[in-house]
């Protein structure tokens, strides 16, 4: 069953097999306010963990995207093309980049949703 | 008081009341917190305020010692016509004196017509977007080298063909050192860029992007037919750097197959005033604008349903970005937006072609005339050119003597390039009187 | 003014066959030919008008813009001063139009003079030993002075310095400057009164730094009162002292950067000495250094050679080359007509009677705004929003309500400090009534918000536009007259 890790940066990876979903969370999602575009990596693409694979932006910010765990590109959304704004509506489902997740022992390292709930207390 | 309050309007009533309300005596009680021995112990030594009488005198002797020359010289800069109604828009002060556009609502008469200005760039380079221009046709190159590394992954080399202008060349190479970009110069082959040795740059890999110009540093106007199928099979961005006004006739760098183009737009009949202000244009396919650095005007619709132009995509800028900003330019040349938007606007397409045929015809008259005198030899007959060429003075006649003997004359006859090469150009400002001069000049050294 | 008729494009006022310019018919004897491969294809879309439509359009266009002739600008960090007439007009009068940058030295020796007149004075005003002029615009300048200063490093032989230090609230061309020039980047915070957190700053400070950069006046107008300390805190361990001459106005006649310890500095002329913005340009952002650092100074360069005579030579210290010449030349002669015009008395005036202005402002509004940090300002002070928060206006809103009571806004949301950043900036060149008028727009605004929040929030209305969608410019982009006809 599918279990979500998140990042301090607030992208979250929902991981499934070998595969992860990486988005932002609902906290970024809310903080950004209207997703004006989402720059996003091409399949194939391989990132370390911690390493910055796009961007997204509303009109007023903007903020690069962390990998959570190193992995290879299967995925991205293309939906996100057309409307960034998904990502406003339901941050979790409205994943960026699917990937192949190379060394599944990097997300002990990653908050889980208990601990992210705590981490969102201590912002402000 | 002296003259200089013809800008500060404060009386000595106005100061001590204002004080008053500030808690203060005097002027220097605001400045309590700058430290003794910093203060500045003696004035700067500029002198006293001088009147505008005085001032005009001196800016009339100082003006004395210029001596602007019938133009033959060109290497970048052009010496074009600029109709009289240029410059009476962009003096108007509602233009003038406002600052970048950043209340809309207030800002419609500059947003419009620098998104007039990025239609007709895209329009003139055949490419999809344009930002609100940056400072001059080196920097915009400098901008599309950065572009196209930020847009290739991990690859960070940029092949720049060696038939670029030596200043581009120089300034792309102080921007690309501190970032870690390696430019390599692709040779030339007869004066044009060796295609040969593109590909096997190309084919060594981790190339971003791929920097040419045209016409080239010596007016040559290069054939790349296929040229960017080639560099986009190594996945790099084909860069072309034009003079504007030659893409009144010349084959667009959008027809050519580029990704970004990119120079100067001092050509639009923009005065030569010594080197600046001028105008770096910079366009792209619209796949990349988000990469594309400076101001952008977007098109939308305000509350009441009216068209309305903003400045738009922000968040690529050094004001949200900061230090991860696609660049650190915060302006761009504003009011030679405007110069560029009423040039076009005034010549048209049709204008625009008629410049670069009399231009053409003129440079090509010069060039027949000047090898006429069996003194100088063009030195790339092989290679069409617009409006500059090279020739090569024939023993024991220089340049150097050429350029002397016509400044003597008050014509200044061109750039030297290399040891026997004088690079010429010609505009429709040149008359066939003009031409006649010059040649009768060689004629007679 | 009938927007209907006069808003359109110009692309939209083209009629086929119109023209509006005029070419001679010289006959050069040779026919025009060119090979149909390098040709275009397709012809530009371009506007096919006669001169007086042209004239009408962009006439009526400007009208639908504030410039400072217009009226009151206190934009923040911006010095949007008056821009003399005579400085203009002496554009002209300096013979510089028709001269080409490549024509002998010789030929362009007034241009050369204008040229160095003006880098002396610079020198003088600033307290430093060389500038170069040719730096487009303030963040062109910026990028200048730091690849002065890696140049400086690297050739010393000392090539561990890889960080700029920049206070965090610093513009953001401070740290995308620094970034372009190669360096990391390290914030350095602030006090509670704005200032740089001095133990912060030494905390950061090693031989890995190349240097801080800094305004003095801050952003937020406040004297950095501990810059003899920052300074030989700074050059203890070898790195550069920056300043950002942004806010360069109020110190007129008062101190100098190089008195106080900075290396490196650079001036906005179209701040400080009252060159026209234009819109976004173009600007000018000369970089003056200390003695020993001129050898790093960009190419081209001015100098007075052993005969006497200027000239321009390139030479291999250089840190690069930043342009393709010697910069936006006519700003200069409007800069040096500037400081010949306010002679030493006029500017050392100028910077009080700036400072004198804020404060002015500052005093009369602080009971309806929130002044987060208090005391004499210099040129310019931040509000952070109104002073009861609990009516929903925004400072957004209170600049849009300005628009409409015929002020440009100040500057907003920045510096990053606050929430509700309001910097506000008069300069010298206003007049008590001018400011008497803004404060009582300022303090309108502010019983309204209590008294009647959404008139504010609804504001602007007298505008030629209101309330653009800026989210959907951003979301769809249409750049392009194209664009927006295939729409």
């Amino acid at each position: 069953m599918a279990k979500t890790y998140y990042l301090p940066s607030h992208e979250y990876i929902t991981v499934e097999g070998d595969e992860g979903r990486v988005g932002i969370s609902e906290y970024a999602a809310s903080q950004l306010g209207a997703v004006t575009y989402v720059d996003m990596p091409a399949e194939g693409d391989t990132f370390d963990a911690g390493e910055d694979f796009g961007a997204i932006e509303s009109r007023k910010a903007a903020s690069d995207l962390y990998m959570p765990v190193a992995g290879e590109i299967i995925a991205v959304n293309e939906d996100l093309e057309n409307d960034p704004r998904l990502i406003n509506n339901d941050p979790a489902n409205a994943w960026i980049v699917k990937i192949r997740i190379s060394d599944p022992s990097e997300l002990d390292k990653l908050m889980d949703a208990d601990a992210y709930r705590m981490y969102l207390t201590t912002l402000h | 008081m002296t003259d200089f309050n013809r800008y500060l309007p404060h009386t000595a009533e106005d100061i001590a009341a204002m004080l008053e309300r500030c808690g203060a005596r005097t002027l220097d009680d605001l400045y309590a917190d700058v430290p003794r021995e910093l203060r500045l112990k003696k004035p700067y030594g500029i002198g006293k305020p001088m009147s505008e009488p005085e001032l005009e005198s001196l800016f009339r002797q100082i003006g004395a010692l210029n001596k602007p020359m019938t133009c033959f010289a060109g290497a970048g800069f052009y010496h074009h016509y600029t109709p009289a109604a240029v410059g009476a828009i962009c003096s108007r002060s509602e233009f003038a004196t406002a600052y970048t556009p950043y209340q809309p609502e207030i800002s419609q008469g500059t947003l419009q017509y620098i998104f007039e200005y990025q239609s007709m760039m895209s329009e003139l380079t055949g490419m999809d977007a344009s930002n609100a221009s940056v400072y001059d046709g080196a920097t915009a190159t400098a901008e599309a080298m950065i572009m196209s590394v930020a847009s290739a992954r991990k690859r960070n080399r940029v092949l720049i063909s060696s038939t670029l202008s030596p200043a581009v060349a120089q300034v792309l190479s102080t921007y690309a050192v501190p970032r870690g970009i390696i430019l390599e110069v692709i040779p030339a082959h007869h004066g044009v860029t060796d295609r040969a040795e593109l590909r096997a740059m190309l084919g060594a890999g981790d190339v971003a992007g791929v920097i040419l110009q045209q016409p080239n540093y010596f007016g040559i106007i290069e054939d790349w037919e296929n040229i960017a199928d080639d560099i986009h099979a190594a996945k790099a961005l084909m860069v072309v750097n034009a003079h504007a006004s030659t893409l009144g006739v010349l084959r667009s760098p959008g027809e050519w197959g580029a990704d970004i183009a990119c120079g100067e737009a001092q050509s639009l009949g923009m005065p030569l005033n010594y080197g600046g202000p001028y105008l770096g244009y910079l366009c792209c396919r619209k796949a990349l604008l988000r990469k594309l650095p400076g101001r952008i005007v977007g098109a939308t619709t305000d509350a009441r349903g009216n068209r309305a132009f903003v400045l738009t995509l922000q968040a690529r800028e050094q004001h949200i970005r900061r230090q991860k900003a696609t660049s650190n330019i915060c302006s761009n040349q504003g009011i030679m937006t405007l110069h560029a938007a009423v040039y076009l606007s005034l010549m048209g397409e049709a204008g625009l072609r008629k410049v670069n045929e009399l231009s053409c015809c003129a440079a090509h008259a010069l060039a027949k005339a000047l090898a006429g005198t069996g003194r100088l030899a063009l030195r790339y007959p092989e290679h069409p050119f617009l409006n500059e060429f090279v020739m090569d003075t024939v023993d024991p006649l220089t340049p150097q003597a050429i350029i002397d003997a016509a400044a003597a004359e008050g014509i200044l006859a061109g750039v030297p390039v290399g040891e026997n090469g004088l690079m010429l150009a010609a505009t429709e400002m040149c008359t066939p009187h003009d031409i006649e001069r010059l040649t009768n000049i060689v004629s007679n050294l | 003014m009938n927007n209907k008729l006069y808003s359109p494009l110009i692309f939209e006022k083209s009629h086929k066959g119109r023209k509006g310019y005029s070419l001679p018919d010289y006959d050069y004897g040779v026919e025009f030919e060119l090979p149909s491969s390098l040709r275009r294809h397709t012809a530009p879309v371009l506007p096919e008008v006669d001169e007086p439509t042209v004239v009408r359009h962009y006439t009526n266009s400007s009208t639908n813009n504030f410039g400072v002739d217009s009226g009151f600008y206190p934009l923040g960090s911006c010095t949007m001063k008056y821009n003399p007439k005579v400085n203009e007009a002496m554009v002209d009068v300096a013979n510089v139009a028709n001269l080409h940058p490549l024509q002998p030295a010789a030929t362009a020796a007034g241009a050369l003079e204008i040229y160095h007149s003006l880098a002396s004075a610079l020198c003088r005003i600033g307290g430093m030993a060389e500038f170069t002029l040719n730096p487009f615009a303030g963040a062109h300048g910026e990028y200048t002075g730091l690849m002065v200063i890696r140049s400086y490093h690297l050739d010393r032989g000392d090539e561990t310095r890889t960080k700029v230090l920049v206070p965090d609230s610093a513009h953001g061309t401070n740290p995308a400057s620094a970034a372009m020039a190669g360096f990391d980047i390290v914030e350095v915070k602030s006090l509670a009164d704005g200032t740089i957190d001095v133990d912060d700053l030494v905390s950061k400070l090693d031989n890995t730094v190349a240097a801080l950069m800094m305004t003095n006046p801050n952003t937020i107008g406040m004297f950095e009162h501990s810059i003899p300390r920052i300074a030989e805190a700074v050059h203890a361990v070898g790195a550069l002292l920056y300043y950002d001459g942004a806010n360069l106005n109020p110190m007129l006649g008062v101190a100098r950067p190089g008195d106080m310890g900075f290396d490196v500095m650079h001036i906005n002329l179209h701040k400080t000495f009252s060159t026209p913005h234009g819109g976004g340009g173009p600007g000018a952002g000369p970089v003056g250094v200390r003695d020993g650092l001129g050898k790093y100074l960009p190419n081209p360069r001015v100098v007075r050679g052993a005969d006497g005579l200027l000239d321009v030579v390139f030479d291999d210290t250089a840190c690069g080359r930043m342009g393709a010449w010697l910069g936006n030349f006519t700003v200069y002669i409007k800069a040096l007509a500037y400081i010949l015009t306010m002679g030493d008395e006029g500017l050392a005036m100028a910077g009080k009677l700036a400072t004198l202005n804020a404060n002015y402002i500052m005093n009369s509004l602080k009971s309806l705004y929130e002044l987060p940090v208090a005391g004499p300002c210099k040129h310019e002070f931040v509000f952070d929003g109104l002073k009861d928060k609990s009516t929903g206006v925004t400072t957004m809103n209170v600049a849009k309500a300005l628009l409409d009571r015929g002020f440009h806004a100040p500057t907003i949301y920045f510096p990053l400090l606050f929430h509700e950043s309001l910097m506000i900036e008069p300069t010298e060149t206003e007049s008590r009534e001018t400011l008497d008028s803004f404060i009582a727009a300022m303090a309108d605004i502010a019983l309204t918000a209590s008294d009647n929040p959404q008139a504010v929030k609804d504001a602007p209305l007298n505008t030629p536009v209101v309330h653009p969608d800026e989210d959907e410019a951003a979301l769809n982009p249409i750049v392009t007259y194209k664009e927006l006809c295939a729409k």
